[in-house]
């Protein structure tokens, strides 16, 4: 179980040295977008200025407050409380940002499936477990919110955050077929009958 | 006792703001209590990040959680109360609008099919706003509870047949947290509604997920029926985050109501490790917070 320090975006090659169970802490540039976001970019044909290039997202939807553009907030937005969603929502989206924007690394709670897990195999990616709800402390390893695009759609804009020490995270979903959910989930769910049994009920 | 409808706007501007950045002192021992006893290490990492987190908050009073949810607030009426009902649902609306204006927060709040936000976290029927009634004189209690979607999102309703009997709401239960997995944002409160018709079901659920740990269904078979699931939900292995562990549930809370002879219906809803509320009541006295 190893860790790394990835100052974004990360290269294809460093990518595929990770496994499941090392862990990751990011620096300099995180996207944030979520549903309404790719909904927008993936079916209404929308596009963003960003480059994502080897850079990674976080499922997410801050709670910021308007100041007007300044220097120490670029975006005109101030932080105040940046958490992270359930990715599962947001599956079909994964190969599509990974082949129409290059993105390797998506942040999330709660996992992706098969097409993902296909997605991070084919093209090079994978996701990082974050501790969904622990976003006060999250909040912490966000210095600003450097630009927005897509605003109309706030909170479900897409957020340009300039990060320092966000981590550790959790590699849950590997680029090799690594997926710690699957995992867990096939062993909870040979203790089904088990659990049934301690209750009385007969399978 | 007369209310005062404007302090029940500030008061309901107040408790939902409350309730996103101070965790109730039952759900802190319940970290409390499966931390001492997980024993998986991935488990006990994330159950270590969880407790640091209320603790951030706490010291910068921030959100325990970015999800400032669907508002639902409950409302409690005791005796010899005097007011006007519909100006107290507005009074409820507004101290919920001024608390998203006014901190601000993230308004969560959407029109179903047009998902436009007014950034009020207001909209048609929401907040959800529940009146019960109390024999307590000289009283009303307002609780708020800011439901987060990644627990709502996984919300189930069977409509179980009479001949399954109990094995069916006990294995349906079981079923519910292992579809939930991670995606619930475990350890959970998992609340369980058992009989009524299919809506009362399903509110059931969200009143037992939702009340405060260490409390039991007043209806002894409910009781002992959240007992046998508490007991073994936790050997299921999904534990938090779904990244494996003991702590899967700080409980399973079960409630319930009379049914037609016809059915044998069961509800569960989740509430999430951030299970979040807050309560102001009104007395002659004053206006106290608590949980």
């Amino acid at each position: 179980m190893a860790h790394y320090e990835f100052d974004m975006p990360v290269t294809e090659a460093q990518i595929r040295q990770v496994r499941v169970n090392d862990t990751v802490t990011l620096n300099k540039t995180l996207y944030g977008i979520r549903d309404a976001t790719q909904i927008h970019m993936f079916d209404h044909g929308r596009k963003t200025r960003f480059d994502l290039r080897g850079h990674a997202v976080v499922h997410t939807a801050p709670n910021v407050k308007w100041v007007g553009e300044t220097q120490a907030a670029p975006s005109g937005y101030e932080p105040i409380c940046i958490g992270t969603t359930t990715s599962a929502r947001m599956e079909r989206f994964t190969r599509p940002l990974m082949e129409q924007y290059g993105v390797r690394i998506i942040i999330g709670k709660g996992g992706l499936f098969a097409a993902s897990q296909a997605a991070f195999k084919d093209l090079g990616g994978i996701y990082l477990a974050i501790v969904g709800g622990a976003a006060a402390l999250e909040t912490t390893w966000i210095e600003q919110i450097e630009e927005v695009d897509l605003d109309d759609l706030n909170p479900e804009s897409l957020w340009k955050f300039r990060i320092k020490g966000f981590g550790p995270l959790l590699v849950a979903m590997d680029s090799h077929g690594g997926n710690l959910y699957t995992e867990v989930n096939k062993a909870a769910r040979d203790n089904r009958a088990e659990v049934l049994a301690a209750l009385g009920v007969k399978i | 006792m007369k209310l005062d409808l404007q302090q029940v706007e500030d008061a309901a501007r107040e408790i939902y703001i409350r309730a996103l950045k101070l965790l109730p002192p039952d759900i802190k021992d319940g970290f409390k209590r499966l931390d001492a006893t997980e024993t998986n290490p991935t488990g006990k990492a994330i159950l270590g990040t969880m407790i640091r987190n209320i603790q951030v908050a706490e010291a910068n009073t921030n959100l325990l959680c970015q999800d400032t949810g669907i508002p639902i607030y409950n409302v409690v009426i005791g005796s010899n109360v005097e007011f006007d009902g519909f100006q107290l649902k507005r009074a409820i609306a507004k101290g919920c609008e001024r608390a998203t204006r006014e901190h601000p927060i993230r308004s969560s709040v959407v029109h179903p099919t047009t998902r436009q936000n007014e950034h009020t976290s207001c909209g048609r029927g929401v907040p959800v706003i529940h009146i019960d009634f109390s024999d307590t004189p000289d009283e009303l209690s307002i609780e708020m509870i800011p439901k987060g979607s990644g627990s709502e999102f996984n919300s189930w309703l069977k409509m179980a047949l009479p001949a399954d009997g109990i094995a069916a709401i006990k294995t349906f239960v079981i079923d519910c947290v292992l579809e939930a997995g991670g995606k619930t944002c475990p350890p959970t409160i998992v609340g369980v509604g058992v009989g009524g018709t299919a809506d009362l079901c399903v509110h059931l659920s969200k009143v037992a997920a939702t009340r405060a740990l260490g409390t039991s269904c007043t209806d002894p078979e409910g009781a002992r029926l959240e007992q046998a699931l508490s007991a073994v939900v936790n050997k299921l292995g999904v534990g938090p985050q779904g990244l494996g562990g003991d702590s899967t549930s700080f409980a399973v809370h079960v409630e319930t109501a009379a049914t037609h002879i016809t059915l044998n219906p069961v509800a569960v809803n989740m509430q999430c490790h951030s299970a979040r509320r807050s309560r102001a009541t009104f007395t002659p006295q004053g206006l106290t917070y608590g949980f």
